[in-house]
Parts: structure tokens; C-alpha cells; sequence
């Protein structure tokens, strides 16, 4: 049997208000938020989130895949499921790949991981979807698209919600797009795209889907079916004859439409409410639409209720319009007054990989001191070469000591510093995200988290920095 | 181990006017501290037999300062210990002569900080680190950040209300600025009041713009002979009592155990000097201090890292009014870095200036009472990855 073992999510820590966006361009607002990856997260570092969150919520099997779903990975030409790989630690011979180039690569990815577990090539890969999208300033795609991540685990024990069935199509109309060498996304006249794209290829995968698993509207607990956005997922459901209890939220008021990560994210939350037996239907649209129907297992019980979908969304700031121009770099702005930070040397971080993607640290076998960055003579009792590999990154930590600082190079001033004592041994000095300034103080718990410090030299620089401990 | 005491002296000193020198360049500076230094030691440059010159970023190799100084084929050496760079030329000097490898040596510190167009220093994450090639994921925090994790845990650790903290660290910002208003090469000659640095803009809590030393170019320069010579140039040379360097680790980095209320290299370097110069009780023996004021907490930190103030008690002694131009123990009677300015490669140097100068008595309007004792600190680096150079100088042989 194939079916998700799995699943985490990720929502950014900021919202922009969409009477803010309106309110800047004087146009009608839509309502509600959406979520904002931080000036220092991107797809990859919002895909390493939600699979850690994956990967905590229940004990597993060795990953031995990892697929990335994305549109907007920061790299044309790079493998973003190979950094999002190494910053989760997985063993170097697993199976990756980035699913990129349409809305529907989440499920496609999916598609991909089940018949790999199918054929016994695997039996746990992680499908990771994360988008960070944008919209032409003023449109209101720019309304729409929210940042955001979600996984799921795809394997053949320990299963929560088999497979039972899937249906793809495709379709080959240029609905919604963008083109290479364009940041934002593009859209043809709405009511086409709803009425021949988004209603007549979702009705079409979900009718043959249940005829062919010879099933009705009825027989399911929850459908999920992505929507562009809240009204025409609703107004799809009541074509497809579904009442509204059965409907899962899109999030839409709350984060906005995260792309790949949209389905995946509805489909998590629906995890987090249903019981052994409960039948789901599953449906994404992006170029085509691949649907699924699942059934969960007894398994669900044993899953941690740990960075539910409820307390990501509660745990939260609303930024300005300003500072989202700043953090997307929309326009030219004013460059900092400071020194450039380094470009990055590909050849020290090659060779510093397993301290910057995965933030091992060394203990002494000596005297058992453990110290980051890693060391070849202990700074506890000066032996040499006598170390043991230590991992720092699912570790928390309390702040002994920080500083608010106005003056170093940063899209957000000002910039935390801390030096963390983490919990079991190890002290080393972090930058700060997802914080109030004027909150940290000294003793604050804090855990790690994968970001990016700065792009230079056209290479974004990746490292872990420390953020308030999330209680949960 | 032989001790340094008395067996080297400083014979001439110059120090440029520090500030926004817009109109110098590098050679301008090193040419012109070495012009008054060697009309002071009454030499000319063909008398020097061997240089040294400190600069972090003003230039590479010895041809920094042979180049402007046109020395003839001598040994010169470029040294670098960031903020203790100009004390780290004083050093090689000195131990050159006492080695008697020359008897007449030059020291040069200098620093041209203001060509890069953006207002502060570099960033203080390039200590130990190579300039080369770089991951780029050391914290990049800037230099008043390094010292406020230092200060915020000193208030956390002592209990000391932050808001108090700030102003007690505000009283040696307006002493600096008062020292600083009587002397005219001075960076910054105005005085300032309590108010105007506690509501100045904040650059890194609880540092605000008057907590932080003035970004400068400048240079200073000394000429150090034998003591047994040093007569033979002019009557009242200064004689080297003391040289410690203590440099760290990144223990405080690496390590729980350390407190992040003291500056250990400040600790082991001050007390290696007071032992080398025979001194018992510091704070009765020292007749003036010129110490790394960088930002006003490490001033106060260093009344008590210096052995002169009991552990978390150093505000007593600065409500006391302790290190005043008037006071028991007068500290940074130049201004300090605060306002004389700060000049990375040249500070060391220019500290031995002033004391060099209130040791002769010629400190003018804010010349000390008869001074005999003098002790320079500058400390190069952040917490836990410091090089502390500590000198003591008398006008006393013996």
C-alpha cells in the first residue's frame, strides 16, 4: 500500500493587509491578509520548514527521496531540492529533484513520489511545496499570491491516508503564466481563465475520478479542491454538487494562495481534524488537474498535534506596503551606506557544508565541551583532532546576551545579534529573524531556523539564524 | 624571562589633527606625524635604522611607510592587530631596540577611513578571518553591537536598571567631550551634555550616537632609543616601564562558561604590565590612563577589568567622578577615542602621545598635576576574539 505517512506546513511570520496594498495603489481591496516570506526567506528556505516540520511529527523510516514543487525557485539553473536536502540532513544518496514550471508541480511531484514508492525504487519521499510568487503591483494577483510551504511524506508504512485513486489532465491553454525573464506572474481575462480553464478541468478530473473509483459526492468526509482564490473555490464546489461542510478552507482571508503550496496546505489542515476511515478528495489545478482520493488510517492518532496549521497562522505581524516593496526589491531603492557583505566563496562553503547547511558543531571526546563553529583544537582543554560530529540545528537554545543593531547592513533594520547557550552544551553568536526587537531580551528560548543572510555576486548566501521558540 | 623596564625610551612623538581629513591622503598623514616626531627627537629621517607601521586597511607591506618616507633600504615591517595596530608597531620597535638590533627605531600608526563614502567603521566580522575568501556567514554585526552584548549582559548580570546603566555610561561620553574640548587635534572639540546623549538616536542599545567613538582619519608616530642613550636627544624622554599583549581565542565565542561582563585579554594583558612595571596598586600608582573608549560602556568596563574598581562597581567611582581631568585617576585626558577620534591603525600611538605629553608637561590647558606614571590599553577585535596591548611609561628611570 502507498500513501501519506506525513505532513507539515509553513506560514512566514509577516502579513501585508490587502486594504494596505489597496490602500497604496487606491484600488479595491479583496479583504484580508496574505502571508509575506521575510526579506531573508525564499522557496528553499521555506521548503526546509515545512519538511522539518514533516519530518517531527511522527517517527519514520530512513527519507530517501526529497521533491521540491515550485515556480518560483530562486535558482534558474541550480537544484533547490539539493540545498533544501542538506540543510535537513539527509544522506547524500537519496533521490532529488525540483518539480517546477506550473501551479500543479506540487501534485505532479506527488504523482511522481507514489509510483516511485510503487515500484519499490523508494519508501519515503518527502514532497515538499513552497512559492513565493508576485503579482504586478496593482493587480490583483498581487492581492492574491501569498508565500508559504507545505509537505507531505509519501511512503509505503506507517501510512495515514492511503491512496486509493488519482486522474491528471493537462491543459495547454496559457492561463496563468510567466515568462522567463519576467518576475511577475501574468493572467488572460479572468472569466475565461475560471470558466474554460480552473471549473471545466477540475469538474472534468474530479467526475472521471469518482466514476472511475465508482464513488459519489457524498461518500467524502472532506474535499479539498484548490481555488485561486475563496469565491470561485466555492462557487466550483456548489457546481460540483458538494455542500459546504464538506469543503476545506482555502486559508485565502488569512494567507492568500500559496501556490504549490495552496493544496498541500489544505490538505494538512485536513489531517489535522479528521478520523480513522474518513475519505478525503483531493484535487489541484495548475495547467491541467490531478485529483486523489484518500482514506485515513488508524496511523492519524500517532501523528504530534506540533506546528498545527491554527498556531502558525496566530503566530504573526503585519508589515507595511513599504517594506514589502523593500523585501521583493519591487523598484530601486537607496543602498545601505554600508560596506557590501562578501561575495561568498563557493569553494569555503563547499567545504564548511555541513557547518552552514546543517549546522554540526564538534565535541570534544576529551573533555566533552561541545563548540560552533567546528574546531581542530578544543577551546576547553587544547586537544587536538579528538572530536565527535554535533548537531546544532534541532537544537533550542536561551539568549545569554544580544544586541539591537541600527547600523549593520540589513532590508530590516534593525538587525538582532544573540549569543546563544543552546540547551546540552554550545554557545555561538546567531543574526535574529521573526522577532520584535523590543521583545528579545536576555534568557529568551529560542530554536534555529534556515535562512538566507544575503545575495551577492548573484549567489544567495544560506545560514541558520535563531528566532524566538514558538510555543506550541 | 627579562623584563622590558627601563631599558627603552621614547625620545620624539607627533600625532596629525585627527578628523574628516578630506583633503589628506595616507601619505599626507604618515608624512606629517613623522615630520613633528623627528623635529621632536631633533633627528633626521636617515637617523632611524629600522620602522615599523600599523595600519588595518590604509595600505600593505612596509612600502606604506617607506614610500612617503623615502627611508633608505632600512628594515621596516607592516604590522596589523586591528584597533591595537598602532601600539603593535610601538611593540616592534621597542623590542627591536631592546634586542639590540638597532638603537634608533621609528613606529608609525596611521588609518584613511573616510574615503569610502558610508559613515561608521567596517564591520567586526573580519577578525581572524581571511579577506580572500569567505563563507559569509560570520554574524555580521557592526563594532557598537560587538560591545552592546557586552554591556546589556554587564546591567542583566549586576542588576543594574538598564535606563541607569545608559546614563551612567552617559557621564563618560560628556567627560571625553570635556577633555576633548581643550585639546585642538581633537576630532570633536565641543562639549556636550547629559541630555543631548541620552537622547541622541540610538545605534545599538544603549549606545547612542554620543556612546560612540568618532570614525577618523589621522596617524601618530614615535622614535624610541636605548634608555642609555635617550639623554643624549633631549632632557625629558619617557622610558618604557611595561609592554603586554594578551590575545584571545574566541573563548567567550565558544565557551558557556564565560560571563560576558569583562574582557579577559583586558584582565590577563593589564595585570602581565603592572607586574613587568613593579606595580602594586594601580589605582594609587597611575597618575593617568589613556584607555579604548570605543563606545562608553568599555570605558567602564575597563575601570574595573583594569584593576581599578571592584567588579560591577565601576559606577560608583564614575558618579565619584573618580577618572575626571581633576580626579584621583584622570582616563582619557585627550578625549579618548570618543572625541581625539579613532583612526584604527593610528590609536595606540596617538594614546602614547598624550600620556608622552602630560609625562613632559606639555599637555597644555588640560595638563595633569605632575604626573610620573602613565598606562596606554587599546584593545583590537570583539569579545572573545580581543588582541589587548597594554604599555606603562614613566619619566622616571629606574
Amino acid at each position: 500500500m502507498v500513501g501519506i505517512t506525513s505532513y507539515g506546513v509553513y506560514v512566514p511570520f509577516n502579513r501585508l493587509s490587502r486594504d494596505e496594498i489597496a490602500g497604496t495603489w487606491d484600488t479595491a481591496s479583496m479583504g484580508g491578509e496574505k502571508a509575506v516570506a521575510n526579506f531573508d526567506e525564499d522557496v528553499i528556505t521555506m521548503a526546509v520548514a515545512a519538511a522539518r516540520e514533516c519530518i517531527k511529527k511522527k517517527e519514520l523510516g530512513e527519507v530517501d527521496g526529497l521533491f521540491l514543487a515550485t515556480t518560483s525557485s530562486p535558482y534558474k539553473e541550480k537544484l533547490a531540492a539539493s540545498i533544501v536536502a542538506a540543510a535537513l540532513d539527509l544522506s547524500p544518496s537519496i533521490r532529488t529533484a525540483d518539480f517546477t514550471n506550473s501551479l500543479r508541480s506540487g501534485t505532479i511531484a506527488m504523482n511522481s513520489a507514489i509510483d516511485a514508492v510503487k515500484s519499490g525504487a523508494a519508501r519515503n519521499i518527502i514532497v515538499v511545496a513552497a512559492d513565493c510568487r508576485l503579482g504586478v503591483p496593482q493587480s490583483g494577483l498581487e492581492q492574491i499570491v501569498g508565500d508559504g510551504a507545505a509537505a507531505v511524506m509519501i511512503g509505503d508504512s506507517g501510512i495515514i491516508a492511503s491512496i486509493d485513486g488519482s486522474y491528471s489532465l493537462f491543459n495547454p491553454s496559457i492561463d496563468i503564466w510567466r515568462e522567463e525573464k519576467d518576475p511577475f506572474i501574468r493572467s488572460w481575462e479572468e472569466r475565461f481563465v475560471i470558466v474554460e480553464g480552473y471549473q471545466r478541468y477540475m469538474k472534468d478530473s474530479v467526475s472521471r475520478l469518482m466514476k472511475n473509483c465508482g464513488v459519489s459526492s457524498k461518500d467524502f468526509s472532506r474535499v479539498i479542491l484548490y481555488g485561486p482564490d475563496e469565491r470561485n473555490q466555492v462557487t466550483l464546489a456548489k457546481i460540483l454538487g458538494f455542500n459546504s461542510k464538506q469543503i476545506q478552507n482555502t486559508f485565502f482571508s488569512q494567507i492568500g494562495n500559496l501556490g504549490n503550496a495552496a493544496a498541500m496546505m489544505m490538505l494538512a489542515a485536513t489531517f489535522e481534524d479528521l478520523e480513522p476511515g474518513d475519505k478525503i478528495l483531493f484535487t489541484n489545478y495548475g495547467d491541467g488537474s490531478d485529483s486523489f482520493i484518500l482514506s485515513v488510517t488508524e496511523e492519524i492518532k500517532k501523528v504530534s498535534k506540533t506546528g498545527d496549521i491554527r498556531s502558525q497562522l496566530n503566530f504573526k505581524r503585519n508589515i507595511s506596503y513599504g517594506k514589502y516593496i523593500k523585501w521583493r526589491r519591487l523598484f530601486e531603492l537607496e543602498e545601505p551606506r554600508r560596506p557590501k557583505p562578501p561575495t561568498p566563496s563557493i569553494t569555503c562553503i563547499w567545504r564548511e557544508q555541513k557547518k552552514i547547511f546543517t549546522l554540526y558543531g564538534v565535541r570534544c571526546k576529551k573533555c566533552g565541551t561541545i563548540q560552533f563553529p567546528p574546531q581542530r583544537v578544543c577551546v576547553g582543554c587544547q586537544t587536538m583532532d579528538d572530536f565527535e560530529n554535533y548537531k546544532l540545528s534541532d537544537k533550542v537554545g536561551k539568549i545569554f546576551t544580544l544586541s539591537v543593531d541600527y547600523l549593520a547592513r540589513s532590508l530590516d533594520p534593525p538587525t538582532v545579534f544573540s549569543s546563544v547557550d543552546f540547551e546540552g552544551g554550545g554557545r555561538a553568536t546567531f543574526m535574529m529573524t521573526d522577532c520584535d526587537p523590543s521583545q528579545v531580551h536576555i534568557g529568551m528560548d529560542v530554536e534555529m531556523t534556515f535562512r538566507k543572510l544575503y545575495e551577492e555576486g548573484r549567489i544567495n548566501n544560506y545560514y541558520w539564524k535563531a528566532k524566538p521558540l514558538q510555543r506550541r | 624571562m627579562e623584563s622590558i623596564k627601563d631599558r627603552v625610551a621614547i625620545i620624539g612623538m607627533g600625532c596629525t589633527k585627527f578628523g574628516e581629513l578630506w583633503d589628506k591622503s595616507v601619505e599626507d598623514l604618515i608624512v606629517e606625524a613623522a615630520k613633528e616626531a623627528f623635529e621632536d627627537a631633533g633627528i633626521q629621517p636617515r637617523d632611524v635604522q629600522a620602522a615599523w607601521v600599523g595600519t588595518v586597511d590604509s595600505g600593505i607591506t612596509a612600502i606604506t611607510l617607506s614610500s612617503p618616507l623615502k627611508l633608505q633600504y632600512i628594515p621596516v615591517t607592516r604590522v596589523e592587530n586591528m584597533c591595537a595596530t598602532g601600539a603593535e608597531a610601538l611593540r616592534g620597535a621597542v623590542y627591536a631596540v631592546a634586542a639590540g638590533a638597532c638603537d634608533i627605531a621609528l613606529a608609525v600608526g596611521v588609518e584613511k577611513l573616510k574615503d569610502t563614502g558610508w559613515s561608521g567603521a567596517p564591520d567586526a566580522n573580519v577578525v581572524g578571518c581571511s579577506r580572500i575568501g569567505v563563507s559569509g556567514t560570520e554574524p555580521a554585526c557592526s563594532a557598537p553591537s560587538v560591545f552592546a552584548m557586552l554591556a546589556n549582559r554587564y546591567f542583566h548580570h549586576f542588576g543594574i536598571d538598564p535606563e541607569q546603566g545608559k546614563r551612567y555610561i552617559a557621564q563618560i561620553a560628556v567627560k571625553n567631550h570635556y577633555n576633548g574640548s581643550l585639546n585642538p587635534k581633537a576630532h570633536y572639540q565641543r562639549e556636550i551634555t547629559m541630555e543631548q546623549v541620552m537622547n541622541a538616536p540610538i545605534v545599538a542599545w544603549p549606545f547612542g550616537v554620543f556612546d560612540c567613538c568618532g570614525v577618523s582619519d589621522g596617524a601618530a608616530a614615535a622614535i624610541v632609543t636605548r634608555a642609555d642613550m635617550a639623554r643624549n636627544f633631549r632632557e625629558d624622554p619617557i622610558y618604557i616601564k611595561a609592554m603586554a599583549l594578551s590575545a584571545g581565542a574566541r573563548q567567550a565565542q565558544l565557551k558557556q562558561d564565560y560571563d560576558y561582563v569583562h574582557v579577559e585579554e583586558s584582565v590577563i594583558s593589564s595585570k602581565r604590565a603592572y607586574a613587568e612595571a613593579g606595580i602594586k596598586n594601580p589605582r594609587k600608582e597611575l597618575n593617568i590612563a589613556e584607555v579604548h573608549d570605543c563606545f562608553t560602556f568599555h570605558e567602564m568596563c575597563l575601570y574595573e577589568d583594569l584593576g581599578w574598581c571592584d567588579k560591577g562597581k565601576a559606577w560608583e567611582d564614575i558618579e565619584a567622578g573618580t577618572f575626571r581631568l581633576k580626579g584621583e585617576l584622570p582616563v582619557n585626558t585627550d578625549g579618548g577615542l570618543k572625541c581625539f577620534g579613532h583612526p584604527i591603525g593610528a590609536s595606540g600611538l596617538r594614546m602614547m602621545y598624550e600620556v608622552y605629553k602630560q609625562l613632559q608637561g606639555k599637555a597644555g590647558l588640560r595638563q595633569v598635576k605632575n604626573p610620573q606614571l602613565g598606562l596606554t590599553h587599546t584593545m583590537g577585535g570583539i569579545i572573545g576574539a580581543a588582541v589587548v596591548s597594554c604599555v606603562i611609561v614613566g619619566n622616571q628611570k629606574g
